[in-house]
């Protein structure tokens, strides 16, 4: 008997990694099979970002920064298709740039795709920067003038050419600059640009990123914070928009609570066996 | 010439940025957003340094046959192959990364599966690491622990399922409680990015040139 | 037909990564070579169009004024590579690097001084009697975390005064903090895999709605 419960603690101890491995798989796979919908409730933080969004008017103008790359993009993907489906729907105007090397394909893909199904048209409602180099040297130099860094838009046309750019030369015509981000450009964004020439500022982040965010919502350096794959299905609610966020939030619900038990069962394992060592 | 003109150069860019700062009228203004397109420029090419020693390497380890070398060929395989048809879409349309292009084609096809996947790839050791490493040992690992947990179960819906106060609570952690000491590390971080700042300004700091 | 060809180059790729879980293997190896390779001809093209094509080319052909002046950093960017030559020249790279840590260290400190540490302390300086109860908890909690933190890292020297059982309270505050990122970097590890497995099931089977 004795020697049968020494088998049992064992075994919870020493589970293999290929059946963990499994595990996490089927519980990812089967939500999306069966397609379980799931709701999710609204944090404050996104809340405010939608909210910062729905006061823009129709004349406003924001900047989407595509500081991601397809390392990240099932998070933040959904988060700029969102996003960019709140602006469009509100007649809000966009200009998109990218400071990850590898983002912009993706990000313009985005793009392309909402603006399509919103028939907005390229140059009058939406425009499409490309990247630059060196970040916060762009974010200062644009303060004073877009022109200095982007004499032309992504296709090599000159700004000027395009009714909507006409007007634009600074962070005084821009109404908001809306971050995507997985690395410190977000933080960029504040310190070059939010603090210095005082601009709204909301940002859309990575899991991984989301924490260490947090302060500067809290500070009122950003009106907004999306954070991961749930703040994206919070936003598809909001703007009752389902989409990529909320399909995968079973999965995520399962993945999680297999996470938990494995940490569970892991501990359990190890008090078990360091009581019967006589170590607790 | 070797040590003296980059120190001198670092002093005076990094002079211009804080001075133009503070005062950002004639000449300092127009300096300083002459001087950040520069930055911009040169910056750019930091990529080809990487791209550089890539090559090397992998030229390396071909010529000499080193273990594994073939797959120094399949670096080249997917260098080239970008190459080509980044340069085909570079004299076909304004803009190569534009949906539609041949260049985007390969990115979607290559780019977008092969990072994406490594990155999927972490959540299998997230997992089992979770099994494995993420004992409460002590106080200390057991308020990592709970923290881990609400913050896992709460922020996913089978958290308010499971206890309707529990994504509140979750809201609560990072409202308040992982506030302080996140804002603490941050401020720590920052003092110490500005006295490392100040040095290589000063040209205390010196390592960058060796 | 292409599209289709696209998907199923794309879906070996994706089970080629995912091999990794059984170990390194050759399937894998290969993969992240060609990863690599891509990549590297990937950043070519990028330097080409944004940096000299848009940032130097265009301005000096539509006769900006001062445009021919941007000849200047192009020759520093080449000069970069030149830490690959002998030992005689290789010295040169440092101007170029020079410039981008002097304009880089100029950057951080204003930076981090006027959008971090300024806004950041502001802060953390909160009210503790707002008239409601839980605000003034709230506050209380913000301002000690983040001053326990702070003593932490400045005073964790061996005392047993009131320093050290400050820093003691702090730790307890960072394994907190370190446990929210944990738990996020779950979600979002997690998150992309759902990613992947959507792109399996749904773009390469069919099975469920795509991407």
């Amino acid at each position: 008997m004795n020697g049968n419960k020494k088998n049992f603690w064992d075994l919870i101890n020493s589970i293999s990694r290929e059946i963990i491995y499994t595990i996490l798989g089927i519980v990812v796979i089967i939500p999306l099979l069966i397609g379980i919908k799931e709701e999710v409730q609204i944090s404050p933080a996104v809340e405010a970002a939608y909210k910062t969004i729905e006061s823009l008017d129709s004349t406003d103008v924001v900047i989407v920064s595509i500081d991601y790359d397809p390392s990240s993009m099932p998070e933040l993907q959904p988060m700029l298709k969102a996003i960019l489906r709140h602006t469009f729907e509100n007649n809000i105007k966009v200009i998109m740039m990218a400071f990850l090397p590898l983002g912009l394909p993706v990000g313009t893909e985005g793009l392309e795709e909402v603006a399509r199904e919103y028939e907005k048209v390229y140059g009058e409602d939406y425009i499409n920067l490309g990247y630059r180099p060196g970040d916060r040297a762009v974010m200062i130099d644009m303060g004073k003038e877009i022109r200095n860094f982007f004499r032309t838009d992504v296709n090599d046309i000159p700004l000027d050419s395009y009714p909507m750019m006409r007007d634009i030369h600074n962070y005084n015509d821009i109404a908001l600059i809306i971050g995507l981000e997985h690395g410190r450009v977000g933080e960029f964004w504040i310190q070059y640009v939010g603090s210095r020439y005082n601009q709204r500022i909301v940002l859309g982040v990575t899991g991984v990123m989301a924490a260490e965010t947090y302060p500067y919502l809290q500070s009122g350096q950003i009106e907004g914070l999306i954070g991961g794959l749930k703040g994206a299905a919070e936003y598809e609610t909001l703007i009752k928009k389902p989409g990529f966020g909320l399909t995968g939030m079973a999965a995520q619900s399962w993945a999680h609570i297999a996470i938990v038990m494995f940490i569970i069962i892991g501990n359990i394992g190890y008090f078990m066996t360091r009581r019967k060592q006589g170590r607790l | 010439m070797k040590k003296r003109v980059p120190l001198l150069i670092t002093f005076i860019t990094g002079f211009i940025v804080i001075v133009s700062f503070f005062v950002p009228h004639r000449p300092f203004g127009a300096l300083e957003t002459e001087t950040l397109i520069w930055y911009s420029i040169i910056l750019g090419f930091t990529l080809l340094i990487g791209v550089d020693s890539l090559v090397r390497l992998h030229t390396r380890q071909i010529r000499r046959k080193k273990k594994g070398w073939w797959y120094s060929i399949v670096f080249f395989a997917g260098f080239f192959y970008c190459l080509t048809i980044g340069i085909i879409s570079l004299i076909r349309t304004p803009n190569p990364f534009q949906p539609g292009t041949v260049f985007f084609y390969g990115y979607e096809t290559i780019l977008i599966p092969l990072q994406s996947t490594m990155f999927a790839l972490l959540a299998f050791f997230v997992a089992s690491a979770s099994y494995r490493a993420f004992r409460a040992r002590n106080l200390d690992a057991t308020l990592l622990l709970i923290t881990a947990v609400i913050v896992m179960i709460g922020r996913v819906p089978a958290g308010h399922k499971l206890w309707t106060r529990l994504p509140g609570i979750a809201n609560w952690v990072f409202d308040v409680l992982q506030m302080g000491p996140m804002r603490g590390i941050m401020i720590g971080v920052a003092l110490g990015a500005v006295a490392m700042s100040l040095r290589l300004i000063l040209g205390i700091e010196r390592t960058y040139l060796s | 037909m292409l599209e289709i060809l696209s998907v199923w180059i794309a879906g070996g790729l994706t089970l080629c990564i995912f091999s990794f879980l059984y170990g390194d293997n050759p399937v894998y190896k290969f993969a992240e070579h060609l990863y690599v390779g891509f990549s590297a001809a990937y950043w070519l093209i990028y330097v080409w169009h944004f940096t000299i094509k848009q940032m130097v080319i265009n301005p000096i052909a539509a006769r900006d004024p001062g445009a021919w002046m941007l000849i200047i950093p192009l020759f520093f960017g080449f000069l970069m590579l030149s830490r690959w030559l002998p030992e005689k020249y290789s010295w040169i790279s440092r101007w170029s690097i020079a410039f981008t840590v002097g304009i880089g260290a100029g950057l951080v400190t204003i930076g981090q001084i006027q959008g971090l540490l300024l806004p950041q302390l502001r802060a953390t300086i909160l009210p503790l009697a707002t008239g409601k109860w839980t605000t003034n908890i709230n506050n209380f909690i913000i301002i000690i975390g983040t001053t326990t933190t702070l003593t932490y890292f400045y005073f964790s020297r061996k005392d047993t005064g009131i320093m050290s059982r400050f820093s003691r309270i702090g730790i307890a505050f960072i394994m907190i903090a370190l446990g929210a990122a944990f738990g996020y970097t779950v979600m979002a590890r997690v998150s992309l895999l759902i990613g992947r497995m959507v792109f399996i099931l749904g773009n390469w089977f069919h099975i469920v709605k795509p991407l």
